[in-house]
């Protein structure tokens, strides 16, 4: 029955995935409550750190590709561009890419809404929570140009970095990933 | 004959140097212009600016604008919206901020910078319900057809620019967060816009100028 109920979610979140764009917070929400019923999240677990904690993770020094993204299961154009995160993180890990999702959903919700939603979207990717509330301190050390909008990525390798304000396409994302590859 | 020539020659020669160096002029120009507003287009406002003001839809059918306050000495104008969780967060702590500085000159003018076609919770239907769940006493206004975040360079909701009114126009003297905590109004240590009307209505300098914050992208 579980299993039934289960796949009936599965089926409608991705149907309000495929006509996503216009989908309300509130319209996600109900969806999610719903998860929260029948799924068992207990084996999805993720650090949680303040900035201090996630520092090392967004400046190592190896030479590996690493591309960070901010996101959180609130941001509509965050949950959008996900699966092309993923994607690279299928695809490119044997070209020494990896990749890392700093998640920004706030902590009351890691429970009800962050774990159901790794489980249900089946994320690959390394996945971290961010939880510091002095980010007038934290945001202009990610990055001097950050704002604080989210979603925000950051694609390094060594000493080369570079920071995005912004939305991406599966292919924009390609692009500026490549640029690190050769 | 030949002198005629030459001279005539020369003439045009020069014609068409000063012919290029106007057109060289008015490229310049143009391109310092453009370069102009391109910078207006991506950074928007920089504390000491003078910002616009609009005139845009409330929540009870009029139309606001800055001007309208012929008493006030200055705004907390708020690019915030329903549907981002930092902006609602910090709901009661706007109404609270419009309570403690209406009456003292400085009133909050919340804009709602949303497209409502990608966030139909931010539609002024669903802005008036919030209004009077919350009992807003603040105006809350739809920047309808995204004119006005863009030249104040709003990125995100909730982004705060306070503006004091001088004889050249409303002055920004300060972007940013509202405080130094989003999850606990109780564990503020910090409280950046309220310090800065404080520094304002004392005839005082503004401390911190700019501060930072993680906020809801603007939906275009």
């Amino acid at each position: 029955m579980k299993h039934i109920l289960f796949v009936l979610l599965l089926s409608i979140l991705s149907c309000k995935n495929e006509t996503s764009g216009s989908e309300t917070v509130e319209s996600k929400d109900a969806v999610t409550e719903k998860i929260e019923e029948v799924i068992d999240v207990s084996d999805i677990d993720f650090n949680i750190y303040d900035y201090d904690g996630l520092e090392p993770f967004i400046n190592i020094k190896d030479d590996k590709v690493h591309v960070v993204n901010f996101w959180a299961t609130w941001c509509a154009p965050c949950v959008k561009e996900l699966p092309f995160f993923e994607h690279i993180n299928e695809n490119y890990k044997d070209q020494n890419v990896e990749v890392l999702l700093v998640s920004l959903d706030f902590p009351k919700d890691y429970e009800k809404k962050l774990k159901p939603f790794i489980k249900i979207k089946d994320l690959k990717s390394e996945i971290v929570a961010l939880d510091d509330t002095d980010m007038n301190r934290w945001v202009a050390m990610v990055d001097k140009d950050w704002s604080g909008a989210l979603p925000a990525t950051i694609i390094y390798k060594g000493d080369k970095r570079q920071f995005y304000e912004k939305s991406f396409t599966q292919e924009e994302l390609e692009t500026e990933l490549k640029q690190f590859l050769k | 004959m030949n002198f005629t020539k030459k001279n005539h020659q020369h003439f045009n020669n020069r014609s068409v140097v000063s012919k290029t160096l106007k057109l060289l002029a008015v490229m310049v120009l143009v391109l310092t212009l453009s370069a102009f507003t391109i910078n207006t287009d991506g950074d928007g406002y920089k504390v000491g600016d003078i910002a616009t003001d609009f005139s845009l839809e409330n929540i009870d059918g009029n139309k606001v604008s800055l001007a309208d306050y012929k008493d006030a000495k200055g705004f907390i104008v708020i690019f915030t919206c329903n549907t981002c969780p930092y902006a609602v967060a910090y709901e009661d702590r706007v109404e609270a901020l419009n309570k403690k500085y209406a009456g003292k000159g400085y009133p909050v003018i919340a804009i709602m910078p949303n497209n409502t076609d990608v966030k139909p919770g931010d539609n002024m239907e669903a802005m008036k319900a919030r209004a009077k769940e919350k009992g807003f006493t603040f105006p809350y206004l739809m920047d309808k057809g995204q004119k006005i975040y863009p030249q104040y360079g709003a990125t995100k909701t909730p982004h705060v620019y306070i503006l004091e009114k001088t004889k050249k126009g409303n002055v920004v003297k300060y972007i940013g967060a509202i405080d130094n905590n989003y999850k606990d109004a109780e564990a503020v240590t910090e409280t950046y816009a309220e310090d800065a009307v404080n520094a304002l209505l004392k005839n005082k300098e503004v401390k911190t100028k700019e501060t930072k914050a993680i906020g809801c992208s603007i939906k275009v």
